[in-house]
């Protein structure tokens, strides 16, 4: 195993002092890194650390401001991913870069230098995808296809190249266990055949698993350079993240308490061709207890989120029950005023106005639920700025929201610390039901941490607190129980403690409790 | 000649001009360029067209006037909205504008002159077809091309890498750029292809349709075009078929008043904007089709970050 800094004979390729700089801020800093013929080298990292950065110079999306990329020995200027295919660098991006309304094999065509017919594309990608078990229809239009199915795409793109090096940036966040297992056995074989994987992710018992070596960075530097099975997972998040990452657990929250949140048989149709129906759901939410929904990415979790907050009311006032009181047909104003909080994904643009400061935003969400606390002037309604600036920095201290000066915009805010201030914004409120949905998407593992104690604390107090999220990590961390969603059905709840990993993934891929037998035969 | 060839004769050569603006359009917004600036562009082509003819004598000299002024013209649009990044909408409005003035004023000292018409070519044998010969094969040169241009723009689009490329950076422009497709130089040649086709528009109508140079003598057309690409939902062969029902509505106006047939010409003018909004009402219920149609980063600027 080469040492740290001592570079082996041949590495396949390695990257010297590669500095990349927006504006004053580093967000590779100096980057030392090499990989070997046929291996899987993991790349380690939280959010904003420059993992993306430095695969996007390596792919020649973006320019390096400075430093060197060899490859087999060579020194190299990455100028286009074009220039990187040709070397024999493929990619496999994060937030996919598939075009909607084309075709599958169009799509490939798309990356393909040569011109080839796409009926050749075609069948080159029937080949491909039978050989490494990844099953695909070339015909069919990406817009009709599952997100496990969009990977394919972009991993079979990226075979057809026959690249020596294949980088896959974050590629489980969206697959259910199985599939990821079936992503594993896929790149094993890759390896086997004497290709080199990079692989990006935080999460840590996968890189154990799968990979030969680990880069870990920090804040835009390299901090460790390991063997990840050598490693356990808290020196490996000590390496990620600097200090110790405070443990959160569901100890105290019980399921005794009356039930605050019910959804009875709740049906909606879907409102767009991507979207999902949802089909006969219904849960219960009692005070004291956190209930988690696990499901993987487009099962229904925006769509039950629309319908519990009534951003989009239902047509069946009994279908949704806040408090024992029927508010299927009532909007999220008329629900926030019965106590509930809720807390959407998006946080730019949805949960937040990124231009507005965070007492605007502020206003915005509590203008009725707070009026008497922040409006003023009878009819007119002016807001109490003094009352309004207060609320925010009494928020912004409980959450440890870290800002530039005193109301900035929220656009300016980092991913986590408006995550903490919009989560910090409902708690405020101290709701007696709190619906989040993917309470830490994207935020860094400080405020991740931060937040899903806050959401236990919540419960702790006597609260109903609902979680839709697709991360297993966080929902063993806060859950109570745990019900899982699948195409637009849930399951039913499950103690958090009687349930393994294996069985959600069973759950999620469509074998659910309630309709034996036939949900064996979903294959996606 | 009958009355009903000599009707659909007129619907040919109202609908030419619009058929091959908004198959210019339909290229331009594939890539994802809103270029609103058709109305100028077109009457820029106009008056080049009829200028360069007066001064060579020849009405070929001035389609190609007309092609390069169309041109040129929306290579200011895409140096402004393109490599400046400005707002497209409103470079568009501008660009509109500035063609009507700027063909005004370029077009005053020709204003009453005795026009050159383009002269039909008949094809061989094919124009000696009854009824349909007439009709089709004893036609100018533009509306040759028109065609030829509709069904070029089809086959590009769908059968070759490049119109696969132009299609890809109209649908996600981030995406394409990761492929290493350039956005911008796809989309510069877009609008260019547009302009060039808007310019011919124009030419056709100042050496076909009215062989003249009347001030503001496009009427609205390059807006009727821009409906039309919606219309036809960007498929370049529904342009023809709009373009054609859109030209005999405008027509109609002329046969109507001739008739006696007491239906206001404000009315008839604006049927085809109410046609295309109710076509937009009836797409919109099919939302699969009209996402797999729709370029989804129309109108949206492209800055990579470099």
């Amino acid at each position: 195993m080469p040492v740290k800094g001592q570079i082996a004979s041949g590495p396949l390729l390695a990257v010297s002092n590669l500095t990349k700089l927006f504006g004053s801020f580093a967000a590779c800093d100096a980057i030392n890194l090499h990989i070997e013929p046929g291996e899987i080298h993991a790349l380690l990292g939280e959010n904003g650390a420059g993992k993306s950065t430095l695969v996007k110079m390596l792919f020649g999306v973006l320019a390096p401001t400075a430093g060197e990329i060899l490859w087999m020995g060579d020194n190299v200027r990455i100028t286009s991913p074009g220039d990187a295919r040709k070397l024999g660098i493929g990619m496999v991006f994060q937030h996919f870069s598939l075009f909607e309304a084309l075709t599958v094999a169009e799509n490939i065509a798309l990356s393909m230098d040569r011109s080839i017919s796409l009926a050749r594309v075609a069948e080159e990608a029937a080949r491909l995808s039978r050989v490494y078990g990844l099953p695909l229809d070339p015909n069919a239009h990406v817009a009709d296809l599952s997100v496990g199915e969009r990977q394919r795409i972009e991993i079979v793109r990226a075979l057809l190249q026959n690249p020596q090096l294949i980088i896959l940036d974050e590629p489980t966040s969206v697959l259910t266990p199985q599939e990821a297992d079936r992503l594993f056995e896929t790149l094993l074989k890759l390896k086997a055949e004497g290709r080199s994987v990079l692989y990006i992710s935080h999460r840590l018992e996968e890189v154990q698993r799968l990979c030969d070596r680990a880069t870990v960075l920090r804040h835009g530097k390299v901090t460790g350079a390991c063997d990840p099975r050598a490693e356990t997972p808290a020196s490996l998040a000590r390496m990620m993240v600097g200090n110790d990452v405070a443990v959160v657990t569901p100890e105290g929250t019980s399921t005794t308490g009356d039930v605050q949140l019910e959804a009875c048989h709740l049906s909606v149709a879907a409102r767009t061709p991507f979207a999902v129906s949802l089909k006969d759901v219904s849960l219960k939410v009692r005070a004291g207890e956190v209930l988690a929904i696990a499901g993987v990415a487009g099962n229904g979790q925006s769509e039950l989120f629309d319908a519990l907050s009534g951003e989009y009311p239902v047509a069946d006032d009994n279908a949704v029950q806040i408090r024992q009181k029927p508010v299927g047909t009532k909007n999220i104003n008329a629900r926030r005023l019965m106590g509930a909080g809720f807390v959407p994904e998006e946080r730019h643009g949805h949960a937040a106005v990124s231009s507005l400061s965070l007492s605007d935003n502020l206003v915005l969400a509590r203008n009725q639920s707070d009026r008497r606390a922040f409006l003023g002037g009878g009819f007119l309604k002016i807001i109490r700025q003094g009352a309004v600036k207060a609320a925010a920095r009494r928020i912004s201290a409980a959450m440890d929201v870290r800002k530039s000066g005193e109301d900035p915009p929220a656009g300016s805010l980092s991913g986590g610390n408006l995550q903490k201030f919009i989560v910090g914004r409902e708690l405020d409120r101290q709701p007696a039901v709190l619906v989040v949905n993917q309470p830490t998407w994207g935020v860094d593992a400080g405020a991740a941490s931060r937040i899903r104690q806050a959401l236990v604390d919540l419960a702790k107090a006597g609260s109903a607190v609902l979680v839709i999220s697709q991360d297993l990590d966080e929902i063993f961390e806060v859950a109570t129980e745990i019900a899982v969603i699948s195409e637009g059905r849930l399951s039913d709840p499950y103690p958090a403690r009687e349930l393994s990993r294996e069985k959600i993934g069973l759950l999620m891929g469509g074998m659910h409790g309630k309709t034996e037998g036939a949900g064996a035969a979903h294959a996606h | 000649m009958g009355i009903v060839e000599a009707i659909l004769l007129s619907v040919i050569t109202a609908a030419t001009p619009l058929v091959l603006a908004a198959a210019g359009e339909l290229v331009a917004e594939r890539s994802g360029v809103l270029n609103l600036g058709v109305e100028g562009m077109m009457i820029m082509g106009a008056v080049c067209a009829f200028a360069a003819t007066q001064l060579s004598g020849s009405p070929y000299i001035g389609v190609l006037a007309g092609i390069a002024a169309g041109a040129l013209f929306s290579l200011l649009f895409g140096f402004l909205t393109l490599t400046l990044v400005a707002n497209q909408v409103a470079t568009g409005l501008a660009l509109t504008l500035l063609g009507l003035g700027v063909s005004g004023m370029l077009g005053e000292s020709f204003l009453g002159m005795q026009g050159i018409k383009l002269q039909p070519i008949a094809v061989p044998l094919l124009s000696q077809v009854p009824f349909i010969g007439p009709l089709l094969f004893r036609q100018d040169a533009i509306f040759y091309l028109s065609i030829a241009i509709v069904a070029g723009i089809h086959w590009f689009l769908f059968r070759t890498r490049s119109g696969l490329k132009l299609r890809a950076v109209g649908d996600s422009h981030g995406s394409a750029h990761a492929l290493g497709v350039d956005v911008i130089r796809t989309r510069y040649l877009a609008v260019l292809f547009g302009g060039a086709c808007a310019g011919l528009a124009g030419a056709q109508l100042s050496l076909v349709y009215t062989p003249q140079w009347v001030e503001n003598m496009s009427a609205g057309r390059g807006w009727i075009a821009l409906a039309l690409v919606v219309f036809a939902s960007w498929r370049p062969w529904r342009v023809v078929a709009g373009g054609y029902l859109f030209g005999a509505v405008s027509i109609s106006q002329l046969h109507a008043q001739a008739f006696g047939i007491g239906i206001p010409s404000q009315f008839l003018s604006s049927l085809p904007y109410m046609a295309t909004i109710v076509v937009l009402i009836l797409i919109s219920h099919n939302r699969r089709m009209t996402l797999i149609n729709t370029p989804a980063s129309l109108g949206k600027p492209f800055v990579p970050d470099r």
